[in-house]
């Protein structure tokens, strides 16, 4: 009862509270800003060559309004937003006219999906068992080299390490596919190629973000295993005589992974910003490229959309992370 | 003069400090430049490097070299906005959170929480949309800076607590010190070093930013930067026409810019770290 009251609850109120202000700075953002977004898109239809004539624009004004929720007080706007979201109702695209937004980040939901939880999950474990091993052995020489290596790869961003890889691999050498996430014209089927398709295209963002993810784990991992190795109880488990196996997996790793899980959960929301550059470099299939070209065509309901997609989505990743942490931390089980 | 001697011993900070110096002096000699960096056609088009344009010329006639010292210069004057500003916003928030908490503390924490939480990314692009006509140097540095203060309000506010048990802070409230010289006097001089670490690593964040921004076409093009130059080459297909040349001349200046300006800071952060001093300098 101890943990409800002083660990799941105050931690359900953040979720929420979190979720509240960040739709509502959504909501307000664009409000307090100084373009009109209605005339933005009269501007850009015109500018394309269509004519209106001022009857039908007056009609054209009242529909664009009513779409962008702008009518009324900002009181009755701001409630009329909350309930199209509880309707999962978040407007049309004017990039691809008559289809809703939802529609749009549903298809390419499963692309992201796969590519952030299958790097996110490689990148921490592999980052982790390569730095933790570096970390015990960090005398060795290929544990200073692995070191310096991480050092040069940590600070490039996301696009430009993403776009090196490009440029290195599919366009000089030429191994790999240099856009989108299948062969043009390939049909969705669940059969072995199209899954090797997908696979082959999927690579090489999948291998800038595990390596800049990875390199990042790795780092941390080395110097919290380094600092624990120091710690009293280890060196007295070496003194007592236990195994050098058991002090490394039951003493040391136990106690680095704690840091290592609120390192994720704190993280992720950079994650996810760095796998939709990546897909933009690739024309990987998903909210990323669906991001770029809303972006491209001042498609101003879709970026709010997946905005406000991600804010939902992302807390919530953070707080299914935050609820395992217990079972590994026996110190918050119990109190 | 010691503490510069002691950093030089760190190979890292010996190069990186060379190389943010030949870059900076790249930034300085566009007080020289012949050229006028937004013209287009001042300079034959799509040249080879030669002795008469050191980096080639692109396809929309401008000389490469001059070009890039304009976009190392501007790309570093966002993220001196970007950095400065923020730091100004983090001091504030962690020392107010550190020095009055309860309830200040938890709402100013909650704030920066959220922001680290919150896909900061999608909101910068919402708001370099709307402001797009806008934008100018001053106009995305200061956007950035707004968003980049949350991490290292934390990392002061738990400076400041640490500050706040000490003796020294009771026998300066007891001996009548006001709360703000108490925290420009007393508390500054600890933080100082601490600001200067995160302003590194932040103008790194800015100069990344300011690049995925320019891709996405969100800043004016006309302006160059380390990322317009870059979204130039890209749109006017460098890659498939084997301009190498001008593709590359940004990539590899913006590498040389993340890696030296992260290894300064770590190895300054190390040095500022009394356990790994010790290691380094101390055993000699």
């Amino acid at each position: 009862m101890m943990f409800m009251k002083r660990y799941l609850i105050p931690r359900l109120i953040q979720y929420f509270l979190v979720i509240f202000l960040g739709i509502t700075a959504v909501f307000f953002i664009p409000r307090f800003t100084p373009s009109d977004p209605v005339q933005r898109t009269i501007a850009q239809l015109t500018s394309m060559g269509s004519y209106l004539d001022p009857a039908s624009m007056e009609d054209f004004i009242e529909d664009l309004t009513e779409m962008y929720g702008l009518k009324g007080s900002m009181l009755q706007q701001y409630g009329a937003f909350w309930q199209r979201l509880f309707r999962g109702d978040f407007g049309v695209s004017f990039f691809q006219f008559p289809t809703p937004v939802i529609e749009l980040i549903g298809t390419s939901l499963p692309w992201t999906l796969g590519l952030l939880l299958t790097t996110t999950f490689l990148s921490w474990t592999l980052g982790n068992i390569i730095g933790g091993l570096a970390g015990h052995f960090s005398r060795r020489r290929w544990s200073r080299a692995l070191d310096t290596l991480a050092m040069v790869v940590r600070p490039i961003p996301y696009y430009i390490f993403a776009f090196g890889l490009l440029l290195l691999l599919a366009y000089v050498v030429r191994w790999f596919p240099v856009a989108g996430g299948t062969d043009i014209g390939r049909k969705v089927a669940f059969n072995w190629p199209f899954i090797k398709d997908v696979l082959r295209h999927s690579f090489l963002p999948a291998l800038s973000l595990v390596i800049l993810g990875g390199a990042i784990n790795f780092q941390t991992m080395k110097l919290i295993v380094q600092n624990v190795n120091a710690e009293d109880f280890v060196q007295y488990a070496k003194l007592g005589g236990v195994k050098e196996g058991r002090i490394v997996s039951r003493y040391v790793i136990r106690n680095a992974l704690l840091p290592q899980i609120t390192g994720l959960a704190l993280s992720f929301g950079q994650i996810f910003s760095g796998a939709l550059i990546t897909e933009i470099v690739f024309s990987y299939p998903g909210l990323g490229t669906l991001l770029y070209n809303a972006i491209v065509t001042g498609d101003y309901n879709l970026i709010m959309g997946i905005t406000l997609l991600s804010i939902v989505a992302i807390t919530t990743a953070i707080l299914v992370i935050d609820l395992l942490y217990p079972l590994f931390d026996p110190r918050v089980r119990y109190t | 003069m010691s503490v510069l001697r002691d950093l030089f011993k760190d190979y890292r900070f010996a190069l990186s400090f060379c190389v943010l110096c030949m870059l900076l002096a790249l930034a300085l000699l566009t007080i020289f430049s012949p050229h006028d960096p937004t013209f287009w056609g001042v300079v034959p088009r799509d040249l080879k490097p030669s002795r008469d344009n050191l980096l080639g010329t692109n396809s929309k006639g401008q000389d490469v070299f001059w070009q890039a010292t304009f976009a190392v210069r501007n790309s570093l004057i966002i993220s001196v906005i970007a950095g400065t500003v923020s730091r100004v916003v983090a001091v504030l928030v962690g020392m107010v959170a550190g020095y009055k908490g309860r309830g200040t503390d938890r709402a100013l924490m909650f704030i920066s929480d959220s922001l680290l939480v919150i896909p900061l990314f999608l909101i910068i692009v919402m708001l370099a949309m709307l402001v797009r006509d806008m934008m100018n140097l001053v106009t995305l540095g200061l956007l950035l800076a707004f968003f980049g203060w949350a991490w290292d309000a934390r990392v002061i506010r738990s400076l400041i607590l640490s500050l706040r048990e000490r003796e020294f802070t009771q026998t300066a409230v007891l001996s009548g010190t006001g709360t703000l010289q108490l925290v420009l006097k007393e508390y500054m001089p600890f933080a100082t070093p601490l600001v200067f670490s995160t302003l590194i690593n932040n103008m790194a964040w800015a100069i990344g930013m300011e690049m995925t921004l320019a891709i996405l076409g969100l800043v004016n093009m006309d302006i160059p930067t380390l990322g317009t130059m870059l979204q130039w080459a890209i749109s006017y297909q460098a890659i498939l026409l084997g301009y190498w040349w001008w593709i590359l001349t940004p990539i590899i200046l913006a590498i040389l810019l993340f890696v030296a300006l992260y290894w300064l800071s770590v190895s300054i952060s190390e040095y500022l770290d009394p356990r790994t001093r010790i290691q380094r300098v101390g055993a000699q």
